[in-house]
């Protein structure tokens, strides 16, 4: 994709002196590799696609490319974005650009580290349960999940289709405004994007705290956190109280069943998603010239990695007659629960704050062996998608190892707007405490 | 001990909408395999449905056309299978919440015998592709697949288990063909597949209640094929509780050249689809005030058609069920009788002349040179006397064939009708002359041979003749020659 980027930046350069430059003109930007490019291989960090080139261009791709932002390459990722380290990538795990020995998150962990180590300015990414804000955290970059619908998912390669989101990495609120304004709005190719207007979010900046009531979930500050973590919530918070915002107690306490439901739902999802992966029309077919079913099992088995191949099995198994009710049905009702949960605390206030993961960043190979362990590093980022809530992690200074913490605002659906503004305020004025 | 047969039919019909159920793509039949595709129908990554607005409104004019409850709120799931012709591994159906509800059909085994067959459901759903193995130019064991039938939309018709017999089976499917068509929503062609059948069938002692194990039946081709594959397995099911025995739950499916149902392979039956809301699609929203547009849009119902036929206008109930099993034939038959005050002769008509024509040149109504307005006056011109009821049906295939107008076939053929009775006096009187043995026997009190000299005229005047004229003169010629003969 270099070639192309040059060619299209020289274009650019004759655009902008002409004066008719798009929006994005000069933006670097990285593309996880679950974003359909046409002509250009798609992987989705897979065996099983490791030759697909695709037949068309996602939404997100043809806006960022109308408005003149230079895409200069795919960026790896958690196969079919189930990670939360990107060590289940096909081509080898991606590092954690501030301590190679530790993991970078996942599933985006590829777009994460390219804006960490400057290799784009933004990236896209899909949060499907925390894919964008949990790797933004542990790169030190922002991390952005619009609300379900916000953005177009055509051309994202479906892993659980109820929870998956476009998502942004950026440095700061302003280059993420600008790149969801070019991304987002209706898309006719897309039945569950919303049909509703997008607010020029860049234009939009700027805010005062006066009166913002920020809630402080009691659930998210319990043990398990990270104690640094902790400490610079409470830095936060008190620098927002002295600039005028209220701090609320708030309680949300279906955090617990968030990673229970979550699990079961994406996991069904996808074991549907991911059965047009047979080997039949496109990707890599293992044909040992038996008969059809040995054709699909070896090309699943030896297409798929682990993690991929467990939660297929798990999603199979929670949507199989006799446990349906038990499980996904149960789920479904659990994540109507959590929705209703979200919608009563923000009653009480403007947006919720607290950590996006338990720890930083571990180290590669620490937890792989674990799923259940990795899993539940997933603790805080899960419910947002559940209730199809907009949420961003924003880089708050690092722990006492130099790894980078993020911390998590979560804001009512559709309010993206006041996502940025307060994050912009908060990278402002950390930066004079020193945060 | 007598057993009741317990039939229920899942009716399956291609919507001949122009695009497929969740793509933009052509779905017209003959096209150069996998030539109507595109990356949705595909199934490549990353792509997403979008519901076609058409097919959801044939699926609700189906169900007002039958007495559905039309739902507010339905909801598109997935089927879950693995199959080459699938390409996204599962199919998008409705299950939980289909699009309408309830409904019946009447079918009438006997005459005067009126059965009402209740209608479960109707769901919207789409097709799969097809496997193709046996063309030549493909070798031994290999499959390839066509999907430009994947994506087409379809409307699964499920009957309640209120069908008594495979006679009522036939009658029940020959009513959703007939109204798929006169919705203009499918073309019920069952050979080429726009239309197809499963039917599950199981026998109970008469008078009981509970449901016998049932057999589905698969793989008929035509609507004789679902009679007689549903015949074969009353048999066979009869034989085997007669004897005793237990029938096995099991899908069949229906050889037609053989006459026989054979088990399909066991392993293919043990499927869980695992159905769940296709979190793709939105759940669809039906509004009330867009269900009553499509009601008022649609035409007059066959059922309600025919019994005002037979109420007004006269009709025999047969006569009546011949010229409404066809929209376009019925509405030829509403345009011919808005100009005339005679629907009988109209119906003999259409019954007689048109559907003639139309059987020998094998086409349809629509094609057919003689319009509605020709044939009112047609029956016009006979019954004013301007051309006799013979010589009208050869100004009939003379419009049919050239395009012409009544009148002017009437002038090109000469054919207008000769009443004039000193012209036929003479033609009366030379028949009269030239058959002297026949003569002599009418007057010998053969009265019958009236009718040969009336014959004769008319053949001598090659039809033109006024026949009411023709039997006054030649009746007043022979009273006046038999009155001198005595």
């Amino acid at each position: 994709m270099g070639d192309s980027a040059l060619e299209k930046a020289r274009l650019v350069d004759k655009k902008i002196a002409g004066g008719k430059a798009g929006k994005l003109a000069g933006m670097i930007v990285a593309v996880k590799d679950i974003l359909a490019i046409r002509d250009v291989r798609t992987t989705c960090g897979s065996k099983i696609l490791e030759t697909f080139h695709s037949p068309y261009s996602a939404t997100v791709v043809e806006r960022l490319e109308k408005e003149d932002a230079l895409i200069v390459g795919k960026t790896n990722m958690d196969e079919f974005g189930m990670g939360s380290s990107n060590e289940n990538s096909a081509f080898g795990p991606v590092k954690n650009p501030f301590d190679p020995e530790r993991i970078p998150g996942g599933s985006s962990g590829g777009s994460a580290a390219a804006v960490a180590s400057e290799c784009a300015m933004t990236a896209l990414g899909s949060d499907t349960g925390g894919s964008v804000r949990q790797p933004a955290a542990h790169c030190g970059v922002l991390g952005l999940r619009p609300t379900y619908g916000r953005v177009s998912r055509y051309g994202l390669i479906a892993f659980a289709s109820s929870l998956d989101q476009v998502g942004i990495f950026s440095q700061n609120a302003e280059d993420c405004a600008s790149v969801l304004e070019a991304i987002s709005g209706f898309d006719e190719r897309d039945s569950t994007s919303v049909n509703c207007e997008v607010p020029s979010f860049s234009s939009d900046l700027g805010m005062d705290v006066r009166g913002l009531r920020v809630g402080l979930p009691s659930e998210y500050f319990q043990s398990g956190l990270q104690a640094d973590i902790q400490v610079k919530i409470n830095e936060l918070c008190e620098m927002l109280e002295q600039n005028g915002a209220s701090i609320q107690k708030i309680s949300l306490p279906l955090t617990d069943y968030g990673i229970a439901a979550y699990y079961l739902i994406c996991t069904a999802e996808a074991s549907s998603n991911l059965a047009r992966f047979d080997g039949v029309r496109y990707g890599s077919r293992i044909d040992t010239k038996e008969d059809l079913k040995h054709m699909y099992c070896e090309t699943r088995s030896r297409g798929f990695g682990e993690e991929v191949k467990r939660r297929i099995m798990l999603g199979t198994y929670v949507l199989s007659a006799g446990y349906y009710d038990a499980y996904y049905r149960k789920a479904q009702k659990v994540r109507t629960l959590i929705r209703k949960e979200y919608d009563e605390a923000f009653g009480r206030c403007d947006m919720i704050l607290g950590p996006t993961t338990p720890t930083t960043a571990f180290r590669l190979g620490e937890k792989i062996n674990d799923p259940m362990e990795m899993y539940l590093s997933d603790i805080y980022t899960v419910t947002a998608p559940l209730a199809g809530l907009p949420a961003i992690s924003i880089p708050a200074g690092k722990d006492t190892n130099g790894m980078p913490i993020g911390i998590q605002l979560t804001a009512p659906a559709f309010q993206e707007g006041l996502l940025l503004k307060l994050t912009e305020y908060i990278q402002l004025h950390m930066e004079s405490h020193d945060l | 001990m007598k057993f009741e047969t317990v039939i229920g039919l899942e009716v399956h019909a291609q919507l001949s909408t122009l695009s497929k159920m969740f793509c933009g793509c052509s779905i017209r039949f003959g096209a150069a395999p996998n030539s109507q595709t595109c990356p949705v129908c595909l199934g490549m990554p990353g792509v997403l449905p979008v519901t076609n607005r058409t097919a959801v409104e044939y699926a609700v004019r189906m169900g007002l056309a039958v007495h559905c409850d039309i739902q507010p709120h339905s909801v598109f799931a997935r089927k879950n299978y693995f199959y080459p012709d699938l390409p996204k591994g599962y199919q998008i159906s409705q299950y939980e919440e289909p699009i309408c509800l309830g409904g019946w059909i009447d079918v009438e085994p006997e005459p005067g015998e009126k059965r009402k067959i209740r209608i479960h459901r109707i769901h919207l759903e789409e097709d799969a592709g097809k496997s193709v193995h046996d063309e030549a130019y493909i070798s031994g064991n290999e499959t390839l697949i066509d999907l430009n039938r994947c994506g087409t939309p379809l409307i699964e018709i499920v009957s309640e288990p209120d069908i008594r017999s495979p006679k009522e089976a036939y009658l029940y499917l020959h009513k959703i063909r007939q109204m798929v068509r006169w919705l203009g929503i499918c073309d019920g062609n069952m050979e080429e597949g726009s239309l197809r059948c499963d039917a599950n069938i199981s026998l109970r002692p008469v008078g009981t209640t509970d449901l016998g194990v049932k057999t589905e039946l698969k793989n008929m081709n035509s609507m004789r094929g679902v009679e007689k594959a549903l015949t074969f397995e009353v048999k066979r099911q009869t034989e085997i509780l007669s004897e005793g025995g237990a029938v096995i739950q099991q899908t069949l499916l229906w050889d037609e050249a053989a006459g026989k149902a054979v088990p399909m392979r066991g392993k293919e039956e043990a499927h869980d689809y695992r159905y769940f809301p296709d979190p793709d699609l939105t759940p669809l929203i039906v509004e009330e005030a867009w269900v009553r547009e499509v009601g008022e849009s649609l035409p007059e119902l066959p059922d309600d058609r025919k019994n005002r036929w037979t109420a007004d206008y006269g009709l025999s109930d047969y006569d009546a069920s011949v010229l409404n099993e066809d929209r376009g034939i019925s509405d030829y038959f509403e345009d011919v009788v808005r100009e005339t005050d005679n629907p009988k002769t109209a119906a003999n008509w259409i019954m007689g002349e048109v559907l003639r024509r139309l059987n020998e040149e094998k086409t349809g109504i629509e094609n057919l040179k003689v319009r509605p307005g020709d044939i009112s006056h047609l029956i016009r011109l006979v019954n004013e006397g301007t051309v006799s009821h013979s010589a009208a049906k050869t100004v009939f295939d003379h419009i049919a064939e050239t395009g012409d107008t009544p009148d002017k076939a009437v002038e090109k053929l000469g054919l207008k009708q000769v009443s004039n009775a000193s012209e036929l006096g003479d033609l009366v009187q030379k028949v009269i002359d030239d058959n002297p043995d026949a003569l002599k026997k009418y007057l010998g009190g053969k009265d019958a041979l009236f009718g040969f000299f009336v014959g004769q005229a008319m053949q001598a005047s090659r039809g033109k003749a006024n026949p009411k004229v023709v039997q006054d003169l030649l009746r007043e010629k022979l009273n006046a020659l038999r009155q001198s003969e005595s």
